[in-house]
């Protein structure tokens, strides 16, 4: 019955979806437009196919739901090599302008290719690590099947669909121009409710939990889900110029409107890449080192001081500028206060070692979560330091902040993420070990070295390019043209696209050993069967 | 008083106290008596239920 409702809604949209796209006044919306329409028309007539069937067996409540989760790992996985390809090859166009092609003009060129590669990493890559891997701890951590049936595998392909909707947006002029949040009007609307349905899921499960503690890492995941959707509803509240048309005006307004945006870009920061990737940490560092978290009273007075502070870091990005003075101090204060609560989380996963130090020896996806606790350390100090007005004014729109940025993201998100897959995918496909364990070892060298090289000579062009700005010579005129400080980061930015290459290199690595992992692997029920029909010699 | 002098006020006074004595809460009654033995049990769930969910007579009260 629930089918043939299904099918009229599939069918409006599918109607609805056609009218736009012949109405559309840009090419992004009609391109959407198209993309809604042959969705939302194969899913009818998946659905028509389906209708009438024989019910299947109802599901039963005595397993975990993994199905949805292989799928999110190998989704991040596949995001994860394209958000790294472009960014490498952005990195080039920088080093290389002649690689901003004539004949890819307006679609290829750095301006939009750039929200491209921070999308990919930051919201398919990271964003399907962390729905994936929190459907896999909150099940395990309830001791409960993911609650709502099929509504988890809504929100995979929802949010794939998201991410199909925002990157064609960026190829095609889409962007409302906030950063990490480019996307417009009806790809936020669609994002609110793929979020909804990824908050009831989640929620649901942890209520229905048959532990009667909730573990630590489900209240990072639940501030992540919950602080995002509040973030991104009013960072986009905003008023489209036509229903058929992309553009849309802001509500807010001037250094409002600033101050809105930065509060979301922090605390995307902040919730999205922290928040939820702690949530990870308290998960699959104890799990892989065989041992509980160092101390669980840290780790609660680490969440609440994380999430009190977390929320009023957005001001340090609007130093010097309209927002007033005790604002951007306010911002500032709280970012270095900041500085103790992300270092009391990094101390609770690197004490959770203590006593099994020695499996960093042979262990190198151990090595590669305790590796992402270290940048996660370093970058929660560098935060702090460069968020100092002072500070600032020498770092701010200089490179030091990607340098600062990717030494966070590739650092503490990568790694932690790599580590994550490296530990789900054997468990997930029911194989004994991984294909290759000095395979690891070459990912985590390679990601190493090449996070090195980037973020070094990001400190040494940003620096530089900081101290060129500001250069006045005896009679107060500026000595350098913005020209000469491109000109002088050239050398630089050649490093820092190489170590995206081993960086890029690292995840090809990772991707071919988890492939070889289901298809070579030995399984696990195979071995033990095995065991026992050995014959004794 | 205008809405934005309202709320002004009422979040550097009153919420503000809220806030901090909320804070202030969590970290008292983390230490509080006979805690170590509740988190040392929470501590160790994931090393329970890898496999499959609880039974409904084994959940844990």
């Amino acid at each position: 019955m629930t089918n043939y409702f299904k099918l009229i809604v599939l069918g409006l949209i599918t109607l609805f979806a056609m009218i736009a796209a012949n109405y559309a006044r840009d090419a992004a919306y009609m391109v959407h437009a198209i993309i809604i329409m042959l969705v939302a028309g194969g899913l009818f007539l998946w659905t028509l196919r389906n209708t009438d069937e024989p019910e299947p067996p109802a599901v039963l409540q005595t397993s975990y739901l993994d199905g949805v989760i292989r799928y999110g790992v190998i989704a991040t996985a596949l995001w994860g090599i394209v958000g790294f390809l472009v960014g490498t090859f952005i990195a080039f166009q920088l080093a290389y302008p002649a690689l901003n092609f004539e004949w890819a003009d307006g679609f290829a060129n750095f301006g939009r290719l750039r929200p491209l590669h921070t999308s990919a990493v930051i919201f398919a890559f990271g964003g399907n690590a962390l729905i994936a891997t929190s459907f896999y701890v909150v099940q395990r951590t309830s001791a409960a099947r993911l609650w709502g049936g099929n509504l988890a595998w809504f929100v995979f392909w929802g949010y794939q669909l998201f991410i199909v909707l925002a990157a064609t947006g960026y190829l095609f002029g889409s962007t409302q121009s906030k950063e990490y949040a480019e996307p417009e009007w009806h790809v936020d609307l669609w994002l609110t409710v793929v979020w909804l349905a990824y908050l009831t899921v989640f929620m649901g499960t942890i209520i229905k939990r048959k532990e009667p503690h909730i573990y630590v890492a489900n209240w990072f995941y639940l501030a992540f889900i919950i602080t995002v959707a509040m973030l991104h509803v009013f960072n986009n509240l905003s008023i489209p110029v036509s229903i058929f048309g992309s553009k849309s005006v802001q509500v807010f307004s001037g250094v409002q409107d600033a101050m809105t945006q930065w509060w979301y870009g922090h605390n995307a920061v902040g919730f999205f890449l922290t928040a939820g990737f702690l949530g990870m940490m308290y998960y699959f560092v104890p799990k892989q080192a065989g041992r509980p978290v160092y101390s669980y009273k840290l780790s609660i007075i680490h969440f609440w001081a994380l999430i009190f502070l977390y929320i009023w870091a957005g001001p340090h990005h609007l130093h010097y500028t309209a927002l007033p003075d005790w604002a951007a101090t306010l911002g500032m204060v709280f970012s270095i206060v900041l500085w103790m609560p992300s270092w009391g989380g990094m101390i609770n996963g690197l004490m959770t070692l203590s006593g099994a130090w020695d499996k960093l020896r042979t262990d190198p996806v151990l090595r590669m979560l305790v590796l992402s606790l270290g940048f996660y350390g370093m970058s929660t100090f560098e935060g702090p330091m460069m968020s100092i007005r002072a500070v600032n004014s020498l770092s701010h729109y200089t490179d030091w902040t990607i340098g600062h940025v990717h030494s966070g993201a590739l650092g503490w998100n990568g790694m932690i993420t790599f580590g994550a897959l490296y530990f789900l995918v054997p468990k997930l496909w029911n194989r004994e070990r991984l294909y290759s364990l000095s395979l690891v070892s070459w990912h985590f060298w390679l990601a190493t070295i090449g996070i090195v090289l980037y973020a070094a000579s990001m400190w040494v062009t940003g620096i530089m390019e900081g101290l060129m700005w500001r250069e006045v010579d005896a009679n107060g005129f500026l000595v350098n043209a913005f020209a000469d400080t491109v000109a002088a980061k050239f050398p630089m930015y050649v490093v820092r696209a190489l170590g995206g290459v081993m960086f890029l290199s690292g995840a090809l690595i990772m991707v071919y050993n988890l492939w070889m992992t289901v298809k070579r692997s030995p399984a696990v029920e195979a071995t033990v069967a095995a065991s026992h029909a050995t014959p004794a010699e | 008083m205008e809405t934005y002098s309202l709320l002004r006020q009422f979040a550097d006074s009153w919420m503000l106290l809220a806030l901090f004595v909320f804070f202030a809460g969590v970290i008292l009654w983390v230490f509080r008596p006979g805690a170590k033995k509740t988190y040392d049990d929470t501590a160790d769930i994931p090393f329970r239920h890898e496999d499959k969910p609880a039974e409904d007579k084994e959940a844990r009260k």
